[in-house]
């Protein structure tokens, strides 16, 4: 059966090695610098106009915009429009990388632990950084939800702290675990779909798996957005934490 | 017995672990089908936060996948 786990080999297209560190491009280094670059030029092309009343290539990015802005909002109040850069830069890249996977043959950047690990490691690092910078030591307020009788005061706050520890875990598995699992999901059909074909009088069922592939790749297509906007919504809820510790 | 089969047998296990997830989203938007038929006009409204949480719950069933996958491919 071919084997639906190479697709996410790693393929070397510059070797470059600096002083016994291997900073080579590769595959997914060159489809990270191809959202990067697209999503550039969008923007920049996008708001090249700047009518008054947005034109249709003005408005998606006004829509764009809105959409990130209502997020950030909600969960962070007026206040926290200054992270509003980070968060439209986590969505977008993550949008871009995503979607750019869908293409057949292309790379999905984001089916790798190390990047989205770095990205959700990121968000974490932000949090604390921010929490400590903003709030001192009342940051720690975190872990000592008001209203809890004092008995039991411990064991809550051990409860919340593993909780907020494992915040990075879940952050970064859900979007690697989602783009794996629907990229092999993928390549698994594409492989029922070759090997119905070659085996002879059974290749009138090939269509069958074709359809489910198609299917698969409108779910994914949809996934790779709900997968983005999760994990923006998520960067928001815990940013909001840092900003207002304290339930 | 030997490390091959049972790491099959295990991702076998594992992958049940998606049938529970299966419940809680479907629970999920039976309570949204439920709460917009008698609500319409504020459904719209909360169909970001239904979204929202779907994409956690699944998640979860994800993960099961996922120890399915590196069980089966590593």
């Amino acid at each position: 059966m071919p084997d639906p786990i190479h697709q996410f080999d790693l393929h070397r297209i510059l070797h470059i090695n600096v002083g016994g560190w291997d900073l080579s491009f590769t595959n997914s280094a060159f489809f990270m610098l191809l959202a990067v670059l697209l999503t550039f030029f969008f923007f920049l092309l996008a708001t090249q106009a700047r009518a008054l009343v947005p034109g249709r290539l003005q408005s998606v990015a006004e829509v764009a915009h809105d959409f990130i802005a209502g997020i950030v909002q909600e969960s962070m109040g007026k206040g926290g429009m200054k992270f509003f850069p980070l968060v439209f830069t986590l969505f977008a890249f993550i949008f871009a990388t995503n979607m750019l996977g869908m293409f057949p043959g292309a790379f999905t950047v984001t089916s790798h632990i190390a990047v989205t690990a770095a990205l959700a490691g990121l968000v974490f690092l932000t949090v604390i950084v921010v929490g400590f910078a903003k709030n001192g030591l009342g940051f720690l307020k975190l872990f000592a939800p008001s209203g809890i009788p004092l008995y039991i005061m411990p064991l809550i706050v051990l409860i919340e702290v593993i909780s907020f520890l494992s915040r990075p875990l879940s952050h970064s598995i859900r979007l690697f675990a989602n783009m794996l699992a629907g990229h092999i999901a993928l390549k698994v059909f594409g492989g029922f779909v070759v090997m119905l074909l070659g085996a002879g009088a059974y290749a009138v069922l090939a269509p069958l798996p074709l359809l489910m592939a198609v299917a698969l790749t409108a779910l994914e297509v949809l996934v790779a957005f709900v997968q983005a906007y999760v994990f923006t919504m998520l960067t928001c809820m815990y940013l909001n934490d840092a900003l207002h510790p304290g339930h | 017995m030997d490390v091959a089969s049972a790491k099959l047998i295990g991702a076998g296990l594992a992958a049940i672990g998606m049938g529970f997830a299966a419940i809680g989203v479907g629970n999920l938007f039976g309570q949204y089908l439920n709460g917009a038929l008698r609500n319409p006009s504020a459904s719209d409204g909360q169909f970001g936060r239904l979204i929202f949480g779907f994409a956690v719950t699944e998640a979860l069933g994800i993960f099961a996948l996922l120890i399915a996958f590196l069980l089966l491919f590593t």
